[in-house]
């Protein structure tokens, strides 16, 4: 792996989580640079949310060095905890209070004092939009409304590092698109954000660097760009056939494009010109019942490193 | 940490946590602890007691006096057994709100031991007001009845401390229902409470004697008559037993959060 210019904010050698036998993290290095917006893609098991509660302090490290903000996890896991936010995957807000009471308690986890509680709560219900709903229960709230609450709830703290695992699992496109934009100005003003995702758009959307796990073992890395450069062409042609038709094919795409990938229910045919293949296509007679040309995604990238789809 | 003050311990910050969802639901609960205890001491201390006329074998004093310490003892033991279960388990579980606590400074042992101080104070609570009660229906015959409230708390924590333990092992709350079945009522209706153990079959009595309801209710009852000092030893070994049980239970539930939360 190559040596970041600053230093770095977490650094991990040989990390590795087992529990019982079973290998949730098989010996990874990665290192995230403060500012950076860094990511873990991978298919559900593939071992982000362990990584993820190791840097979080609340699952002791197997093997491997791991430090968080130049502190180490075994020693001084509440003092690293008291500069991090958290983003479960599951929400755990306590539903029988209000909004802002969810806010205000947690902000005394941290020792704060009420008044310094109570004015961060003002601005955090701000900034995830729920000033009107600051004194409704959360249990009837939204999904969005819960998640940005969470996220809201992560920044009481003015933490330095904010972990996110799977942030917009479960949330309609809508609410998706206003968290990252939060998540977003977050970045901008200098949050360093660690996320897992198995959504390879958000990974594009969030991302400066990313590290591609499967089956616990970091298998790429690099910016979502250098990976699809890396990985995959500039477009994919996807050839969709009538049933049936697809089994029949053989050997009919071969040549028209750099890699071929056959799926259940298409073909994907990788080249940077994606208009001539299918140009090239037709002109052998083949008739796809649909077509379509895209530009190249870390979704391609996975189905390179892997052999399958990221979401089954 | 510079902005981060610290005026407050860990385990605090956990208790005003069950302080701040206690506060929706004080004034029903205020209410109750009242009301419980005036039905059932005009139920059974007045009304059935009524008819309970041999007053030698209750030590010589009315049977609204011998019941109501007893009922005291045993209200903190379910009240600690309903406080030790389902909010443990919504806090692991349902909510998960231990986990979030846990992503914060607080330990799994604060988290732990803040739920026990609450439940303390929620068990001083319920004892206090239920004195209170049995000092308007003139059933304490000792002003020592004011230390059969912290017998009862220790009672209470006997009973919190293990079965928290055994809440934190659990993923649902189905084992609860067996927990008030086959250990709470039983001993609610056979360690004293009702009548002195000396009217059990022999067997009985010694079973009776291990439980730690038994032992709650020979200190409430020994403070509420101010009979408590006639067999000095007894009552030591009532305190040394319930003391054990609630140390116990405490280290247990500590090890158990431990457990849970740190995977």
């Amino acid at each position: 792996m190559s040596e970041l210019p600053a230093p770095s904010l977490i650094h991990a050698r040989g990390l590795t989580k087992r529990f019982g036998g079973f290998t949730a993290v098989d010996a990874i290095d990665f290192d995230v640079a403060p500012g950076e917006s860094f990511g873990f893609l991978g298919p559900n098991g593939a071992g982000k949310t362990s990584t993820m509660r190791m840097i979080g302090c609340v699952s002791p490290v197997t093997n491997g060095l791991l430090t968080v903000m130049g502190m180490d996890p075994a020693k001084q896991g509440p003092l690293i905890r008291a500069r991090l936010g958290v983003v479960p995957q599951l929400d755990t807000l306590d539903v029988e209070l209000t909004v802002r009471e969810n806010l205000s308690i947690y902000g005394r986890y941290f020792g704060l004092s009420r008044a310094e509680v109570s004015r961060r709560a003002d601005e955090l219900l701000d900034f995830a939009q729920l000033t009107e709903r600051a004194d409704d229960q959360v249990e009837p709230l939204s999904g969005g409304m819960k998640r940005r609450l969470t996220i809201a709830r992560s920044l009481i703290n003015e933490p330095t590092v904010l972990l996110l695992d799977e942030p917009t699992t479960g949330l309609d496109p809508q609410a998706r698109h206003l968290l990252w934009d939060r998540l977003y100005r977050l970045k901008q003003r200098g949050v360093t954000l660690v996320l897992t995702t198995h959504y390879m758009d958000e990974a594009e959307q969030l991302c400066d660097r990313l590290v591609v796990m499967d089956k616990a073992k970091i298998v790429a890395e690099g910016s979502p760009r250098a990976l699809i450069e890396q990985y995959s062409t500039r477009e994919v042609t996807e050839l969709r056939f009538a049933p049936g038709i697809a089994e029949t094919l053989d050997g009919q795409l071969d040549g028209l494009a750099e890699r071929i990938e056959h799926l259940p229910d298409r073909v994907l045919l990788y080249a940077d010109d994606g208009e001539s293949v299918v140009a090239a296509a037709h002109a052998r007679g083949l008739q796809p019942e649909a077509v379509l040309v895209r530009r190249s995604s870390l979704e391609d990238v996975f189905l390179r490193l892997t052999g399958r789809s990221l979401i089954e | 940490m510079t902005s981060l003050a610290r005026p407050s311990s860990p385990i605090s910050r956990v208790f005003e946590h069950r302080f701040v969802q206690y506060r929706r639901t004080f004034r029903a609960s205020i209410f109750s602890s009242f009301i419980s205890p005036m039905m059932f001491l005009t139920a059974m201390g007045i009304g059935l007691g009524g008819y309970v006329t041999n007053d030698a074998a209750l030590g010589g004093v009315p049977y609204l006096a011998f019941l109501a310490p007893g009922l005291l003892a045993a209200t903190a033991m379910q009240s600690a057994t309903f406080e030790a279960t389902f909010p443990i388990m919504g806090g692991l579980v349902w909510s998960k709100v231990f986990h979030a606590m846990y992503a914060t400074p607080i330990s799994p042992r604060d988290i732990a031991l803040g739920n026990l101080a609450w439940i303390t104070v929620r068990l001083t609570m319920i004892s206090t007001i239920f004195s209170v009660v049995i000092v308007i229906f003139g059933a304490a015959e000792s002003p020592l009845i004011v230390l059969a409230i912290p017998a009862a708390v220790l009672t209470g924590l006997a009973f919190a401390g293990p079965i928290a333990a055994f809440a934190a092992t659990q993923k649902t709350p189905n084992k609860f229902a067996a927990i008030f079945r086959f250990g709470i009522t039983p001993l609610f209706l056979f360690s004293g409470t009702f009548f002195p153990i000396g009217s059990l079959p022999v067997v009985l009595q010694g079973l009776a004697w291990l439980t730690p309801l038994f032992h709650g209710v020979a200190l409430t009852r020994g403070l509420s008559l101010g009979t408590i000092m006639d067999d000095p030893i007894a009552t030591a070994i009532h305190v040394i037993y319930l003391v054990t049980l609630a140390t116990v239970g405490a280290h247990l539930m500590i090890r158990n959060f431990d457990r849970r939360l740190i995977r």
